[in-house]
């Protein structure tokens, strides 16, 4: 319990960093952002004036207020859920954009990031077992390939000769775009089929992490003695396999599960920029395009904070399957 | 210390350079202390020889790596092309006069790759180190000093390891003028927490043995004992972490560089691969513009990834496979 508190507590020193270091770095950097981008924005001709307030409490320009007023303000703002406007969606607020795009985003993430720690883990389990074996070289030979691939540059490939060459499925947007969103079955279809090839993309270019890591640490537990008494009990190899080596061998990949969920979410987004999936990927590429700051910041810290909230499932998921960690707490 | 959950050895997923619990490349008889630093290194290079020479996945990895060195020192020298010089000749497929045809603006894709290699190895093992000076500087202060001092420093390290590494590069990249050097450094500032909790676990093991204490007691500097008397003895540990630290900043960079912060000035394979996508290479149909430099970026990982691995399995016995077999036959046998 105790360690879960601290934990608790580093996470949400974790979000303060995130938002302090997102509220100081534009204002620390060279050639003032804000101005540059009040420029850009007044070359368009008629400016909202609400936009321009906007953009001063965003970046306090124009401001008389001193820096540490500044910072609680924005603070202020953020605990609200103000996250500014969005220049690139105007008039949209931040907010607004983010709501209409994160579903896509979870729906996506949970569904790929699932598919592919339980296939990649599984098949781990086999590749221990079946260790030397010409599929576990094999498979360990496509798997350090994977390993070390780029995400957006895996989907150009799987849009250009899947989508594009071979037109086996949808390769742009998240349905197809004459249907009207909602709980129809055709737009469900369309949704799940534009789904598909994005969600392989991510599936391909993380599950090498999951079944390494389940591979070596699988070997490691197979020399237990334990290992060994089972067997000589006569348990069926099925028990042996799952019940006493992987339920001890997975540790080390829930584990890497909370430290993988940040690279995770990261390179999700290059893969709906890819895709032009209407996630908050590919508004954050929208928002850096334009150099809509407000957008990128709003979408970022969501991104800090999912990743966070995520990080502190895997902790509570870790209590349970390792009861060591449960008794330290109480000590 | 929080966070005892984490066994050091643990993910051999996404770069997490976790996975150097055991520390590889120790010769067995390489002592702690009496030997000069010269004999230590030169115990260090025999004992890479050797994994070179015992193991397959070194022996390849290091094979990569040492290609792809060449062709960024010497590349420039067999290829003439200018690779940013625009030509009429407008994306035009694979031939003779070019070897991997021509982009959009008819620039030699060829030409671009081989200088490109350049710009991302030079970048992503400079980063590299980047990374692991950090990581040696907070974990050995922090693991040697502890009291307050360790506290600050493994909160600091803790709080980094749960924001995502990416995201905040892109919040910090955003503002600054789009050079390598910026790209660099601010991946460099997201990328050190690891090898950082990596190496301080280790110092903490350190710190109580003999050779310490005998330098404590004959009255050492404390950052001479650091990092002339404990430093020394992690080397193994630093060049594997530097090995996974390097696959991860290399893909963090041509991440940033794909989404557009790279220098436009110059190539390299993440800007190669922003400029295809950003021009619509999809559409047109240029696969030779977008495949070859993300494969060169899964080559150079893959070799250093088979380098990772090899090293594990030469410092841990029981990933090895042969003796696995044998073992197993005994056990038959008995």
């Amino acid at each position: 319990m105790r360690r879960l508190i601290r934990r608790i507590g580093i996470y949400l020193l974790a979000i303060w960093a995130a938002v302090t270091i997102n509220f100081f770095l534009p204002r620390l950097a060279p050639g003032d952002p804000a101005k540059a981008l009040f420029y850009r924005i007044s070359q368009h001709g008629y400016v909202n004036p609400s936009l321009l307030n906007a953009l001063y409490s965003e970046f306090g320009y124009k401001t008389t207020d001193p820096l540490w007023v500044q910072y609680l303000k924005y603070l202020n703002n953020l605990l609200h859920g103000n996250l500014g406007i969005s220049t690139t969606y105007y008039p949209n607020t931040v907010g607004d954009v983010i709501n209409q795009n994160i579903r896509w985003t979870l729906i996506l993430l949970s569904v790929s990031v699932l598919i592919s720690f339980a296939l990649g883990t599984f098949i781990g389990v086999f590749m221990a077992w079946k260790r030397g074996s010409s599929l576990d070289t094999t498979l360990s030979s496509v798997m350090t390939f994977l390993y070390s691939i780029l995400y957006p540059w895996l989907a150009l490939l799987v849009v250009y000769f899947i989508g594009f060459k071979a037109g086996w499925l949808p390769f742009s947007d998240g349905y197809d775009l004459s249907l009207t969103p909602g709980w129809s079955l055709d737009f469900i279809l369309s949704a799940v089929q534009h789904a598909i090839l994005p969600a392989f993309t991510i599936v391909i270019s993380t599950i090498a992490g999951w079944m390494l890591t389940m591979r070596n640490s699988m070997i490691t537990t197979l020399s237990e003695d334990y290992i060994m008494m089972a067997r000589a009990k006569g348990l069926t190899t099925r028990r042996v396999m799952f019940a006493y080596a992987a339920r001890n061998a997975i540790l080390p990949s829930v584990t890497g599960f909370a430290i993988a969920i940040g690279t995770v979410v990261g390179g999700q987004l290059l893969v709906e920029i890819v895709f032009s999936y209407p996630g908050i990927g590919f508004a954050l590429f929208q928002g850096i395009l334009g150099q809509d700051y407000a957008l990128a910041d709003g979408i970022l810290l969501l991104v800090i904070i999912a990743t966070v909230i995520m990080n502190l499932i895997v902790d509570l998921l870790y209590t349970v399957l390792d009861p060591r960690t449960r008794q330290e707490g109480s000590a | 210390m929080s966070q005892p959950s984490l066994t050091p050895g643990s993910p051999a997923s996404l770069g997490g350079p976790g996975h150097v619990s055991t520390p590889p490349f120790q010769p067995a008889g390489m002592t702690m202390r009496g030997e000069s630093d010269g004999a230590k290194v030169l115990a260090m290079l025999r004992s890479a020889r050797r994994a070179i020479a015992t193991n397959r996945k070194v022996a390849i990895g290091s094979g990569i790596i040492a290609f792809l060195i060449l062709v960024a020192l010497l590349g420039p020298v067999f290829v003439h092309q200018d690779p940013l010089k625009y030509t009429l000749n407008l994306n035009a497929p694979p031939s003779g006069a070019h070897w991997l045809g021509t982009n959009q603006g008819g620039q030699d894709v060829f030409a671009q790759l081989v200088i490109g290699t350049r710009s991302s190895v030079f970048w992503a093992f400079l980063t590299g180190v980047l990374v692991v000076l950090i990581s040696i500087t907070v974990g050995l202060v922090g693991g040697y000093m502890g009291g307050a001092i360790d506290d600050a420093l493994s909160l600091l390290t803790n709080v980094f390891l749960v924001i995502p590494s990416l995201p905040l590069a892109i919040v910090a990249v955003q503002y600054f003028s789009r050079t390598t050097l910026t790209i660099a450094l601010v991946v460099a500032l997201t990328n050190w927490p690891w090898g950082a909790r990596v190496l301080r676990a280790q110092t903490l093991s350190m710190r109580s043995r003999e050779f310490v204490t005998a330098a404590r007691a004959s009255g050492e500097k404390t950052w001479r004992i650091i990092f002339s008397e404990i430093f020394p003895n992690e080397i193994s540990i630093v060049a594997a972490s530097f090995v996974t630290t390097t696959i991860q900043v290399l893909l963090a960079v041509a991440g940033l560089e794909f989404l557009g912060f790279g220098d436009t000035t110059t190539i390299s394979w993440g800007i190669m691969l922003n400029q295809s996508y950003v021009s619509g290479a999809l559409l047109t149909g240029t696969w030779w513009w977008f495949a070859p430099p993300g494969l060169c970026i899964a080559v150079l990982g893959s070799g250093l990834a088979l380098l990772n691995f090899g090293i594990d399995e030469v410092a841990d016995p029981r990933l090895r496979i042969r003796r696995r077999r044998l073992l197993r036959k005994k056990a038959g046998a008995a």
